[in-house]
C-alpha cells in the first residue's frame, strides 16, 4: 500500500495552480487527501501529477451572506461545521457535516474536495443538491458556475474538465418558514451511510406545506433530489410520501445491505427527515 | 510478602511509553533496511503456467527476485504442521512460495526484495504471472458438496473428522420427554491487529549468526523454526518480539512463509531485509477465524434439564491446517460450558475451502461452543416457558462438585477436568447487575414509549492457562535492579506491570525497581508462547518460583552477613532484615555482591559490601558445590492440567421498530479468573475482549463472493467496531482461586469475547420475539428476519415481545438520530 510515483507540484495561488494543471491534463487535485491518498496507496488511481493546493490560501476561505454559504476549496469540514454564521445561514450544511466520517478527517478533509470526489454515498453532494447549490469552476481557459443538477454526473464522477479547479462551492440559504433536516444510517458512527436524507420543508403564509425537497445518498449513482410536495400534500402526510420515495427509487445492493432493506430504510428515513424539517419550519414561521 | 502490590490496580507501566508514541514495534526498526514485498495470488484456486519477472528489472532499486523455484532445500519445503492430531488425517500445509498451485487469494507467489518499499511495489506490480483458474471452493456448504476439491488428494475437502462423546447421546435425546433439532450459523471475522505482521532480518557475516525481529506471539518457536529451515544451531539464531501491537492469536502461527523467506534472504544476500504486512495484506494473507454450522439435536425435562446433546460442527478451516484442529477441538469441549449434559456427543468436520487459513483468534472456537450451547439453553426455556436465567441455574455444576470431569479430552490432550468454580452466584450476581427481575416492568414502560428492547445473557468457562511449560528467570544486580524475565511474548496486555507486581509482592522489593523483558530469546530461550490466555497463569507463576529461590539464596547469604538464622529473615522494601527488627539490615543490592566472590571494586556497592565479611573457610572452594555466583533463579511452571475460568455476561439491547437497527443498552460482565493480579488490568482485558464480541455480533464478516475474491479487504468494509459501537461495561469480580497453581490464578485474556455473541443474540431474540440463529445481525439480516417471520410464525418465540412498531416518531434511541430535531446533548449515537 505505497503510492507509485508521481510528481508533486506546490502552488502558492489559484493562478500559479491552473497553469499547473493546464501543463499536466491528467493530474489530480491534492486538497484534504482524505480519499486521494487512499486511492493512490492502494494504486487504485496512478496519476502522473498531483497539484497540491494546501499552500493556496486564497482557497480558505468561508463566506457567510444573506444569500447563502460560499466556501472556499481549502476549508477543512471541521471549519464549516463549527462556522455559527454558516449556521444560522444554511443549518443544513452543519447539520449534514457531523455525519462525515469522523472528526479527524473532517479537520483535513475539505467540503469542496468532497463535491468534486462525487461520492454518490458522501453527505455534502446530497446538500448542495438538495439547497440547488452550485460549483465554481475555473481553469486557465477562465472560469464558469456549475449547477448541482449538471455537477454530478455519475459514480465518482463529475462535470469538472481536465485543467479545471473546483476553487469554490455555494450553498444557497433557507428562505422563510423552510426547516432542515438530515438524518442517515450508517453500519458505524461515521461510515459511509446505508442510505441518508437531507430534507428541505417550506411552508407558505398559512402554514401548509409549500414546498417539500429531499436529497437522497447512498441509493442511486449520483446525489438524487425528489421533489415530494405534492405525494405528502398541503398538510405534510409523510408516510404518504415515504411510499411515493421507496416507489420511485432503485437502490442497488452491496455487502452491507440489500437493495429491499435500502428501500425500506430510505422510506422511514424520509418521513423521519420531512417530519423534523418541517417542525423546524413550523417553529421558525412562528418566531 | 512484605510490598503489598499482588492485587492491587497497578497502572499499567507501559502505558507512558506506549501512549506517548515512544513504543517500538517492528516497522519502527531496520529504518536503513532492504523493503521486501510480495507478489500475492489474486485468484482463489488457480495452476500457476508461468512468472515473468521480466518487467520488474528495470526498477531502479531492485535487489532481488524469488520464486519457489529458487529455494533451495528445506526452505523450500511445505511449511510445518505445527499440531498434528490423530483425527487430521489429511492436513495440509503450503509452500513457502506457492509451488505450481495457488489455493487462495493471498498466497505469496513471488518475493521482491527492493531498496524501499515503494520500490518493492513498484517492481512486484511489474512481474507478470500467468494462471491457469480452477474451480474455487467457497463456503462450508460448497466444501461439503465437494463437487470440486480443494486439494486434489483430499476426498470430499474433509481434513478431519473428530468425535468427542460421553454417553449415548442419541438414546438420551430420543428417550427424552422434549427434543428440538436446529441449524446456527456464525460468521467468519479475523484478528485484526492494529499492527499487522512484520519480520526484519540481519545476518551476522563475522559472527556467523542471524538476529530476526517479528511480531509474534512466539518468538521462541519462531527461532527454532528458523534455525532448522536454515541450518543454523539455536544459539546462532536470535529472535526478539517487539513491542507488538495487538495479536489477538493470529500471530501465534509461525514460521509464516514471510518468517522463513525474510531470514534467509537476509542471509543470502548479506542485507538487512524488512517486510512489513500492510492492511490489505493482512486480510488476504495473514488467517482468519470463526465460521462455523452447527447442526444441533437437543433432549431435556420439564424443568429444562439437558439430558442428550448431540452437534454436528461444520468447520472451515481455510487453504491450508498449518495449526492443525485446534479451534474447533475447543468448540467441542468447551461447547458444554457450566453445564451437566446427561450424555453429549460432537462430531467436528473440518473442511478446506479455497479461502484464506483459519488459525486461533481470541476465543479461539469457543465463542462458537457457547453461541450453540446458549442458543440451545434459550430454546429450551422457550420451549418450555420458563425463564431463562433458571434453565440454565438447573444445569449448572454446583460449587461441592470439583474438580468436575466432563469426561473428554481437552485441547492439551489431558481430561477435560474443570479445577474450581461457582456458576450459581455468577449468575445471581450478574442477574442482580443487569436487573433480570425487574426487566418485565422496563420493557413494558419502553413499550409505552413507544420503545422495543430485549435482555440476555450468556454463562460461559473457558479453559486457561494451557501448558505444557513457561519459565522465568530473575536477577538482582549490585544495583538493585531486579531482572525479570521470560520467553512469551506480549502484545499489550500489561505483563509488563503484572510480572513486576508478582516479582515486587515475592521479592518484598519496590515495583519500580522490577524491569520485566519478554519476547526475547537473548534473555530466556525455552518458552511456548501467549495464547490460551495464559500467560499470567503460566508465566505469572513461573516467574513467582523463580523469585521463590532468589528469595531464598538472598536470606542464605544475608544471615551469613547479619549472623542470623535465615529462617527469621524478610525482605522489605528491597532490603533484608530481621522480622520485625529493621535496625540491622542488608540491601538486595549488597547481597547481589556479596553472591559473586569475584568482587573487582567496580562501584560503590563492592566496597560498601566488604564490611560484611562473608568468607567461606579457606578448605572450601569460594563457589560452594552446588550452588552458583549470582544473585539469581529460574524457575519453571508446568500444570498437569488447564485451570477453567468462568464469567457470565448480560445485556439489555434495543432495536428500532422501523430501521431495524441495534443498539446495545447496557452490558454486564461477572468473571472469575481465581485470584486477581491486578484488577484494572483484568478489567482492560474484558474491555477489549467485549469490544471484540460486539464486532462479531454485530459487524464483522469476511464477505467472501463465489470466486473467492474477498470482497471487504479494507476497514472501510470489514465492520471493526469503533468505540462508538461499544457499550460502557459494567463488571464484577468472583475470585474462587485455582488449586492448580501457586498463585491461585486463571487466565483472563480471552474472557470478554467469548459469550458476547450469544448474549447479544439472546437479547436481540427477546427484542424482537423472533427465533436468532445466526450471527453477525446487521440491520439488513434483522429486517430479512422480520419480513421472513411475517410469513412463518414458526419463527416468533414470544409473541408479547413485540411493540412499538409503526409511524415516525418513535423516541426511541435511534429516531435521536434526525439531527434537526434534538440537540447535541439528546442525541444518541
Amino acid at each position: 500500500m505505497k503510492p507509485p510515483p508521481f510528481r508533486h507540484h506546490a502552488p502558492r495561488t489559484v493562478d500559479e495552480a491552473l497553469g499547473m494543471l493546464a501543463d499536466a491534463p491528467r493530474a489530480k487535485v491534492l486538497a484534504g487527501g482524505q480519499s486521494l491518498i487512499p486511492l493512490l496507496n492502494m494504486r487504485l488511481a496512478a496519476p502522473p501529477d498531483l497539484v497540491d493546493i494546501n499552500g493556496v490560501a486564497e482557497l480558505d476561505t468561508v463566506h457567510c451572506g444573506d444569500e447563502g454559504v460560499r466556501v472556499g476549496a481549502l476549508a477543512r469540514h471541521a471549519r464549516v461545521e463549527r462556522s455559527v454564521e454558516a449556521a444560522a445561514v444554511q443549518p443544513l450544511l452543519g447539520r449534514a457535516l457531523r455525519h462525515v466520517a469522523h472528526p479527524v478527517i473532517r479537520n483535513r478533509g475539505t467540503v469542496v474536495g468532497s463535491l468534486a470526489h462525487a461520492d454518490p454515498a458522501a453527505e455534502l453532494p446530497a446538500v448542495l443538491a438538495v439547497l440547488g447549490g452550485t460549483v465554481e469552476a475555473a481553469s486557465a481557459r477562465g472560469r464558469r458556475t456549475i449547477p448541482a443538477a449538471d455537477f454530478f454526473t455519475g459514480p465518482l464522477e463529475s462535470a469538472l474538465a481536465p485543467g479545471e479547479l473546483a476553487v469554490a462551492a455555494f450553498f444557497p440559504a433557507a428562505p422563510p418558514r423552510t426547516g432542515t433536516a438530515f438524518t442517515e444510517t450508517a453500519r458505524r458512527h461515521g461510515d459511509y451511510a446505508l442510505s441518508g436524507v437531507a430534507a428541505v420543508v417550506t411552508l407558505d403564509e398559512d402554514l401548509r406545506v409549500g414546498a417539500a425537497r429531499a436529497g437522497y445518498l447512498g441509493i442511486a449513482p449520483a446525489p438524487l433530489v425528489l421533489d415530494l410536495a405534492e405525494a405528502a400534500g398541503p398538510h405534510g402526510d409523510w408516510p404518504a410520501a415515504a411510499a411515493y420515495v421507496r416507489e420511485r427509487i432503485d437502490p442497488e445492493p452491496d455487502i452491507h445491505a440489500s437493495a429491499r432493506y435500502r428501500r425500506h430504510l430510505t422510506g422511514v428515513l424520509t418521513e423521519r427527515a420531512l417530519a423534523t424539517a418541517a417542525a423546524e419550519a413550523l417553529r421558525r414561521a412562528r418566531d | 510478602m512484605g510490598t503489598r502490590v499482588f492485587g492491587e490496580p497497578v497502572k499499567r507501566r507501559e502505558d507512558a511509553r506506549l501512549l506517548t508514541g515512544r513504543g517500538r514495534y517492528l516497522d519502527d526498526l531496520g529504518r536503513d533496511a532492504l523493503a521486501a514485498a510480495f507478489v500475492r495470488s489474486p485468484h482463489a484456486h488457480a495452476r500457476i503456467v508461468d512468472v515473468d519477472v521480466s518487467g520488474a528489472l528495470d526498477v531502479d532499486g531492485l535487489v532481488a527476485v524469488y520464486t519457489w523455484e529458487d529455494l533451495p532445500g528445506r526452505v523450500g519445503e511445505p511449511l510445518p504442521l505445527l499440531i498434528p492430531h490423530p483425527a487430521l488425517t489429511h492436513g495440509r500445509t503450503g509452500y513457502p512460495l506457492a509451488r505450481d498451485v495457488v489455493r487462495h487469494v493471498g498466497e505469496p507467489v513471488v518475493m521482491v526484495v527492493a531498496r524501499d518499499r515503494y520500490l518493492a511495489e513498484d517492481a512486484a506490480e511489474r512481474i507478470r504471472v500467468e494462471y491457469e483458474p480452477l474451480p474455487a471452493v467457497v463456503g462450508i456448504e460448497n466444501a461439503e458438496r465437494a463437487e470440486y476439491l480443494v486439494h486434489d488428494d483430499v476426498p470430499g475437502n474433509v481434513g478431519a473428522v473428530l468425535v468427542q462423546e460421553t454417553g449415548d447421546a442419541a438414546a438420551a435425546i430420543d428417550a427424552a420427554p422434549h427434543r428440538l433439532e436446529f441449524r446456527l450459523s456464525i460468521e467468519r471475522s479475523a484478528s485484526t491487529p492494529l499492527e499487522g505482521r512484520g519480520v526484519y532480518a540481519r545476518w551476522d557475516a563475522d559472527d556467523g549468526s542471524l538476529r530476526v525481529y517479528s511480531s509474534t506471539q512466539a518468538s521462541t518457536s519462531v527461532r527454532a523454526a528458523i534455525a532448522a529451515r536454515l541450518g543454523l544451531p539455536n544459539g546462532k539464531v536470535e529472535v526478539v518480539a517487539p513491542d507488538v501491537g495487538g495479536g489477538f492469536g493470529v500471530k501465534i502461527v509461525h514460521p509464516w512463509p514471510e518468517e522463513v523467506l525474510v531470514p534467509w534472504a537476509a542471509r543470502l544476500l548479506n542485507r538487512e531485509i524488512k517486510w512489513t504486512e500492510d492492511r490489505r495484506e493482512h486480510f488476504v494473507a495473514a488467517a482468519h477465524e470463526r465460521g462455523q454450522l452447527q447442526d444441533v439435536r437437543v433432549g431435556f425435562d420439564d424443568a429444562g434439564r439437558v439430558l442428550g446433546l448431540d452437534v454436528r460442527i461444520l468447520h472451515d478451516h481455510g487453504a491450508y491446517t498449518p495449526y492443525g484442529i485446534i479451534i474447533p477441538i475447543v468448540t467441542s469441549t468447551q461447547l458444554l460450558g457450566p453445564y451437566k449434559i446427561g450424555a453429549y456427543r460432537a462430531e467436528v468436520v473440518s473442511l478446506y475451502t479455497n479461502t484464506l487459513i483459519v488459525t486461533p483468534y481470541r476465543g479461539a472456537g469457543r465463542p462458537q461452543g457457547v453461541f450453540c450451547m446458549e442458543r440451545t439453553m434459550d430454546r429450551i426455556a422457550r420451549h418450555l416457558g420458563l425463564d431463562r436465567a433458571d434453565v440454565r441455574a438447573a444445569n449448572f455444576i454446583q460449587p461441592d462438585e470439583f474438580p468436575y470431569d466432563q469426561g473428554l479430552t481437552f485441547q492439551d490432550g489431558r481430561p477435560l477436568i474443570y479445577d474450581s468454580g461457582d456458576y450459581p452466584e455468577l449468575l445471581r450476581k450478574v442477574r442482580a447487575l443487569i436487573g433480570w427481575d425487574g426487566f418485565e416492568a422496563e420493557r413494558e414502560a419502553a413499550a409505552r414509549r413507544g420503545r422495543r428492547i430485549g435482555i440476555g445473557v450468556g454463562v460461559y468457562v473457558e479453559g486457561t492457562g494451557v501448558g505444557p511449560y513457561e519459565g522465568g528467570h530473575v536477577e538482582i544486580d549490585t544495583a538493585g535492579r531486579v531482572h525479570v524475565s521470560t520467553g512469551l511474548t506480549s502484545q499489550g496486555q500489561g505483563h509488563e506491570t503484572v510480572f513486576a507486581q508478582i516479582a515486587a509482592a515475592e521479592l518484598g522489593v519496590p515495583i519500580r525497581d522490577v524491569h520485566v523483558t519478554t519476547g526475547d530469546t537473548r534473555r530466556f530461550g525455552y518458552a511456548v508462547g501467549t495464547f490460551a490466555s495464559r500467560a499470567a497463569v503460566m508465566s505469572g507463576n513461573a516467574i513467582a518460583l523463580a523469585c521463590r529461590k532468589v528469595r531464598e539464596k538472598a536470606l542464605r547469604i544475608a544471615g551469613e552477613a547479619l549472623e542470623a538464622d535465615p529462617r527469621d529473615l524478610e525482605i522489605t522494601d528491597g532490603s533484608v532484615h530481621v522480622r520485625g527488627d529493621r535496625s540491622a539490615s542488608v540491601p538486595l543490592r549488597t547481597v547481589a555482591v556479596l553472591s559473586n566472590p569475584l568482587r573487582y571494586a567496580f562501584d560503590d556497592e563492592t566496597a560498601a559490601a566488604t564490611q560484611f565479611a562473608v568468607g567461606r573457610p579457606a578448605t572450601e572452594p569460594p563457589v560452594a558445590e552446588g550452588d552458583e555466583p549470582g544473585l539469581e533463579g529460574r524457575g519453571y511452571y508446568s500444570p498437569v492440567r488447564s485451570t477453567f475460568a468462568a464469567g457470565a455476561h448480560a445485556a439489555i439491547v434495543e432495536t428500532d421498530p422501523d430501521t431495524a437497527e441495534i443498539a446495545i443498552l447496557r452490558y454486564a460482565v461477572v468473571h472469575d479468573c481465581g485470584k486477581l493480579v491486578n484488577p484494572m488490568v483484568v478489567e482492560g482485558q474484558i474491555h477489549g475482549g467485549v469490544a471484540q464480541g460486539v464486532g462479531g455480533a454485530l459487524y464483522e464478516r469476511m464477505v467472501y463472493d463465489e470466486s473467492g475474491q474477498l470482497l471487504n479487504a479494507s476497514f472501510m468494509d470489514f465492520l471493526m467496531p469503533y468505540a462508538t459501537e461499544v457499550p460502557r461495561i459494567e463488571t464484577d469480580h468472583l475470585e474462587t482461586p485455582s488449586p492448580l497453581n501457586p498463585l491461585g490464578i486463571k487466565g483472563a485474556g480471552e474472557a470478554g469475547v467469548i459469550p458476547v455473541s450469544a448474549v447479544i443474540a439472546s437479547a436481540v431474540e427477546d427484542a424482537e420475539g423472533l427465533r436468532v440463529e445466526a450471527m453477525p445481525l446487521s440491520p439488513d439480516a434483522l429486517y430479512e428476519l422480520r419480513e421472513r417471520a411475517s410469513g412463518d410464525p414458526g419463527l416468533r418465540v414470544r409473541e408479547t415481545a413485540r411493540a412499538g412498531g409503526d409511524g415516525a416518531a418513535t423516541g426511541g434511541q435511534f429516531a435521536a438520530g434526525v439531527s434537526g430535531a434534538l440537540p447535541p446533548s439528546e442525541r444518541g449515537r
